[in-house]
């Protein structure tokens, strides 16, 4: 495929502290990690889906004046971002996987008309849904 | 806002106080229980949580009950006596008021209208469908009441279910 959504961004109140969560307990792998002075870009990719990055960034000047970053790591602390989905075959398998690594999970999971979902946060507050698709 | 109150640390972990609101709506959360979720004085719990959410946790937790309730009555064929104590009401009575107040009718008319409502949100995931049918609480039940009724000595009944 060459065209299509590349990348979407996540804040995060910690780059490294994000970059532990995404790989070791998520399973994500490193796609980009440059740096320029104090600029970060880090990028992270499910295994299974080499056409999309995940960015993982700080609200941080020179990017947003000083007000505003702080105002972003308040809502992203306060869960206020928009909601992510991860689809998984199994839910209750990665739950246990997952819960077992110390993902922080909000919701344990539950059968709705037959899609089973859970719900998780990662370290900044970020709310994650994990949904197993009807068969 | 104070300052105190607007440091991301003490956000994250009053969210978490609110996750587990989330994850147990139908259990009792007395603030010394959410404040130590939050790890944070119980003095300064409810003050902090209404400055980060907007209402206080008791009313927050209200919220929650009733969207609970509502998604029961819509989805299930549950009796409406078991939905109150699933939700966390201790009497029937209580719930059945409480519901009216909020959503502006009783719990019996609101499955009768769901039952002929069509649906079309089968596309978006049930566990964010029943968010957005979370009642908007601006104000305490008991002045709802109060409003509503258009009386200027209303009661003084607690909101707490």
């Amino acid at each position: 495929m060459s065209q299509g959504v590349a990348v979407v961004g996540l804040y995060v109140r910690d780059q490294e502290e994000a970059l532990q969560f995404y790989v070791e307990k998520l399973g994500f792998r490193v796609h980009t990690d440059a740096r320029n002075g104090d600029y970060r870009w880090l990028t992270v990719q499910h295994p299974d889906q080499p056409s999309f990055q995940l960015g993982l960034f700080t609200p941080e000047s020179p990017m947003l004046d000083a007000a505003t970053a702080k105002t972003l790591r308040e809502i992203v602390a306060k869960g206020a971002m928009p909601p992510l989905v991860l689809v998984v075959d199994d839910c209750r398998a990665a739950y246990d996987r997952l819960r077992g690594r110390g993902v922080e999970f909000t919701q344990e999971p539950v059968d709705r008309y037959g899609a089973v979902d859970a719900g998780f946060r990662d370290p900044s507050g970020n709310g994650w849904k994990m949904i197993e698709a009807r068969s | 806002m104070t300052s105190a109150s607007r440091d991301p640390e003490l956000l994250r972990r009053l969210l978490r106080a609110k996750d587990r609101m989330d994850a147990a709506s139908q259990e009792e959360w007395p603030v010394r229980r959410l404040a130590r979720v939050s790890g944070v004085s119980e003095a300064h719990f409810a003050r902090s949580f209404k400055e980060a959410f907007g209402l206080p946790p008791h009313r927050y937790l209200l919220t929650r009950r009733i969207e609970r309730a509502k998604a029961l009555l819509r989805d299930t064929t549950s009796p409406i006596t078991d939905i109150a104590f699933q939700t966390g009401w201790k009497s029937l009575g209580s719930f059945g008021r409480t519901f009216r107040d909020v959503t502006g009718e009783s719990p019996g008319e609101l499955r009768a209208r769901e039952k002929t409502a069509p649906h079309e949100l089968e596309r978006v995931p049930g566990c964010f469908l029943s968010a957005a049918h979370r009642p908007d609480l601006v104000i305490a039940v008991s002045e709802k009441r109060r409003q509503d009724a258009g009386v200027i000595n209303g009661s003084k009944e607690k909101e707490v279910p």
